[in-house]
């Protein structure tokens, strides 16, 4: 086992550990929603570093979470097998916005703008079932836990802070595994191929179209499962949390902002705006509303002006150095 | 020799990024003269008349333009100076109209003033230009594309006139109605500096020519004698 | 079915028609800034925001009349306009067409929040009641009305902008051959700047106009945002004609929709529209360029 494999297994065995330290509830949810984040900006970068920068995953959390929730709550029906169903809904609004986009090159602008304006309508509808969904006024999932227990299988609802720690850490390593596969089951040549020479890259044979959209479905599907697994930890959703052009874009800086092109760049990019979300609202607290989004819309601006290839990315290529 | 030429280059290098094309280059245009420089594909012709224009920087020595250093002078306010450029491959403005491409011509604020008068010389040197005026400029022929690009250059009435490669890619009858424009305005006065390939024909319309190859000038002298020269026969008229 | 020719679906479909005019002028300043620099201001809908602000502080907090708020407005927004391209966009101009989405994406975080600073989230009204025009048993909004108008009469005057003046020559020229135009004695850059400002100024004119019409508040960006990228797309990024149809097409089906369910239900339409339409005529409408 080569040596960086072997610290990683160690980082990630005293990560594991960390719930039986008994760090506290606190620590226990900032570290749950590190995780969650960190799974969701990664499955969306798992299109984004194709070039195929979709501005409409909130869509997909939207359908994941308001999904689960509406499903359970209306008909009773497990999250178990909403999710599926979730999933399934997702896959077909990512075949029906991507097909086209992708057989006929709609790329950069065009896609960027067709995805803004998804995840508004998914959050405008949202909005329009309110009689379903409870409008702006957000969404809680009946409580399935009697008095006194903590949990509750099949309703998808843990009490206790440490066993969603465990989910949330098993959604993130599979999200890594799933992103180092897709990196491998191509060469990197075919990869940068596809996401800036498209004619190039089908002249060696390789089906653009198919593998776009198949990066495409898997990412969406991924997403979704994500907004389940929100929708489950938090037990609250709103359509301006889990849909919408807010969320879209924090996933895409997120990503962006900790490295796309880097495995654990969007986990860096997830945690870095935990911490920096939570230090403002220590620091400055709810008096005024909207200075840490006002902080945070700033960084962006920098952040792309003078580090485009995000912390990670810029880290990585300063050690690497030139020539990569 | 009392008055300056009206342009001088000066031991000028010039090349794009790390990759250097020209190198030490020293010509001059005299007022009223029609001078060529030609040479190989490759020898640095149109990075000569990019240098001109300031399209890309110098990487040493100066440009004078009627005595007057302009090596500092930048790129959009060469033609405020009196140099216009006809530039390789017309780049007309493809979904103006021919009119339009003309008012592009006359952009800077003196020559605004002109306009009328200026656009009735243009039609009157180029009376194909009169009739497609409407003409969106990318439907038109090549050989057309070149007069309405010479005719844009025109436009702002300059004082040294700079054709990249006119002939390039035109048929040889349009070429020859090309020169036959060329020579006509070399003419009336017009102090023109053309760089081409074309080597027989130019040599027929100018008075003087530069021979350039690898990013030097190898010989100069008055049109009729290099077109005499052995060395340039053998080489570029394949004779 | 006898309601399908009811004098109240004309008055949708009337509405329909002075929407659209508003939604051609909001398409005009976003793709004349694509058509030129080649980058979309994603936060384009929070400069309007930004002006509706400022119109409705001047006008209700500092007590200037309509008229002189009204070019504040429009000022002010020209020079964010300008600013907004010398210092967030021209660092990116060479950068990859993502990073200048990302980039008017922050801004778009920015102004909204700011907006959430200063003004709080209640929702402000001008206070402005511009009488209704009463035709038959159709009622039409005042200030549609005016809205539509000042639309067409902006559109006009920027048409002819374009067409007949140097500078608007100028314009449509860089956007077909940047590279040649300092032969002309054209600085780019300054082009590009001025471009810049009067994209603001639409949004300015149109902030005007949707101020008379509509409360605001920090997210109100977010209600014609989207739907005026969908208008651009739909009618090819940067053609200028082809946004003018697209916002009629796309303004009747918010309308009429809107007239048969819910209004939101009539974006939604109008989405599944657009995106039928792109299965159908994926460069947009009327474009005139490729695959961008």
């Amino acid at each position: 086992m080569t040596r960086s494999r072997s610290i990683g297994l160690v980082l990630l065995l005293l990560l594991a550990a960390v719930p039986l330290a008994g760090p506290g509830n606190y620590l226990l949810h900032l570290m749950v929603m590190a995780l969650l984040w960190s799974y969701v900006y990664t499955s969306w970068s798992i299109m984004g570093r194709l070039g195929l920068v979709s501005f409409g995953h909130g869509a997909f959390l939207g359908i994941g979470a308001y999904g689960v929730v509406m499903l359970w709550n209306h008909w009773a029906l497990s999250p178990w097998l909403g999710m599926p169903i979730a999933v399934l809904l997702s896959l077909a609004v990512a075949w029906v916005i991507g097909l086209p986009c992708f057989r006929f090159k709609i790329v950069g602008h065009y896609f960027a703008l067709v995805t803004l304006a998804l995840s508004e309508v998914a959050r405008l509808i949202i909005v329009g079932l309110r009689d379903h969904t409870g409008g702006s006024l957000g969404l809680t999932p009946k409580s399935d836990l009697a008095a006194g227990a903590t949990m509750s299988l099949k309703a998808m609802q843990f009490a206790d802070k440490a066993v969603w720690f465990y989910i949330a850490m098993a959604a993130w390593l599979l999200a890594l595994l799933v992103w180092r596969a897709v990196d491998r089951s191509m060469s990197r040549l075919a990869l940068e191929a596809i996401s800036e020479e498209e004619d190039a890259a089908a002249s060696i044979g390789i089906d653009v179209t198919r593998t776009k959209l198949r990066v495409t479905l898997l990412s969406a599907a991924m997403t979704c499962i994500g907004g389940v697994l929100i929708a489950q930890y938090q037990l609250y959703i709103n359509p301006e949390t889990v849909s919408g052009i807010s969320v879209s874009l924090q996933m895409v800086f997120g990503a962006i902002a900790g490295g796309l092109f880097v495995m654990l760049g969007p986990t860096f990019g997830a945690v870095f705006l935990l911490v920096l979300s939570e230090s403002l609202r220590v620091l400055i607290g709810n008096k005024v509303l909207g200075v840490d989004i006002t902080i945070y819309g700033l960084l962006l601006v920098l952040f792309i002006i003078y580090m485009p290839k995000g912390i990670l990315g810029t880290v990585q290529a300063r050690l690497v150095g030139p020539g990569r | 020799m009392s008055a300056a030429p009206m342009l001088a280059l000066s031991c000028v290098s010039a090349g794009y990024g790390s990759f250097p094309v020209l190198f030490d280059v020293s010509l001059q245009v005299r007022a009223g003269e029609s001078v060529a420089v030609i040479g190989p594909n490759g020898a640095g012709k149109t990075t000569l008349l990019r240098a001109i224009s300031k399209l890309i920087p110098l990487t040493g020595g100066h440009i004078a333009m009627e005595g007057r250093d302009c090596t500092a002078v930048a790129a959009h306010d060469i033609i405020g100076l009196g140099i216009a450029q006809v530039p390789e491959g017309r780049r007309l403005f493809p979904r103006l109209s021919v009119e339009d491409n003309l008012r592009m011509g006359a952009y800077l604020p003196a020559a605004r003033a002109k306009f009328d008068q200026r656009l009735e010389m243009v039609y009157a040197l180029f009376p194909r230009m009169k009739e497609r005026r409407a003409q969106l400029a990318g439907t038109m022929s090549g050989g057309e594309q070149q007069m309405c690009a010479i005719g844009r250059a025109l436009m702002s009435g300059p004082k040294l006139l700079l054709l990249d490669e006119p002939s390039a890619g035109l048929a040889p009858v349009v070429v020859q109605s090309i020169f036959e424009v060329i020579r006509k305005m070399s003419a009336e006065g017009y102090t023109v500096l053309i760089v081409e390939q074309n080597v027989q024909q130019v040599l027929k319309v100018v008075d003087r020519a530069y021979l350039l190859e690898t990013g030097r000038i190898h010989a100069s002298g008055p049109a009729a004698e290099l077109l005499a020269d052995a060395a340039v026969r053998r080489a570029y008229l394949g004779v | 079915m006898d309601q399908i020719f009811d004098i109240f679906f004309l008055e949708a479909v009337l509405n329909g028609l002075l929407l659209g005019g508003l939604l051609a002028l909001l398409s005009l300043g976003l793709n004349l800034i694509f058509g030129v620099i080649d980058v979309v201001w994603i936060c384009y809908a929070e400069l309007i925001m930004v002006g509706m602000y400022t119109i409705w502080w001047l006008h209700t907090q500092q007590g200037v009349p309509l008229p002189l708020a009204f070019g504040g407005g429009i000022a002010l927004l020209a020079v964010l306009g300008a600013a907004l391209h010398q210092f967030v966009i021209r660092p990116v101009l060479a950068a990859e067409p993502i990073n200048q989405l990302l980039v008017t994406g922050g801004v778009l975080f920015l102004l909204q929040a700011l907006a959430t600073v200063a003004f709080g989230v209640e929702f402000r009204n001008l206070g402005v009641r511009i009488p209704g025009v009463v035709v038959g048993e159709m009622s039409l909004s005042g200030a549609r009305l005016v809205a539509f108008g000042m639309a067409m009469v902006a559109i006009a005057t920027t048409y002819l902008f374009l067409n007949r003046t140097y500078m608007g020559t100028a314009i449509r020229a860089i956007s077909q051959d940047r590279a040649v135009m300092p032969l002309m004695g054209v600085d780019a850059s300054r082009v590009y700047l001025l471009t810049s400002a009067i994209g603001g100024a639409l949004a300015g004119l149109a902030a005007c106009l949707l101020v008379l019409q509509y409360d605001v508040h920090p997210a109100i960006g977010l209600s014609f945002g989207p739907l005026t990228f969908l208008i651009c797309v739909l009618g090819g990024l940067g053609n200028l004609i082809g946004g003018f149809v697209a916002a009629f097409v796309f303004a009747q089906f918010i309308s009429v929709g809107g007239f048969f369910l819910q209004l939101e239900w009539g974006y939604v339409i109008a989405f599944v529209f657009f995106i039928a339409t792109m299965f159908w005529k994926p460069e947009g409408l009327l474009s005139k360029r490729a695959g961008r």
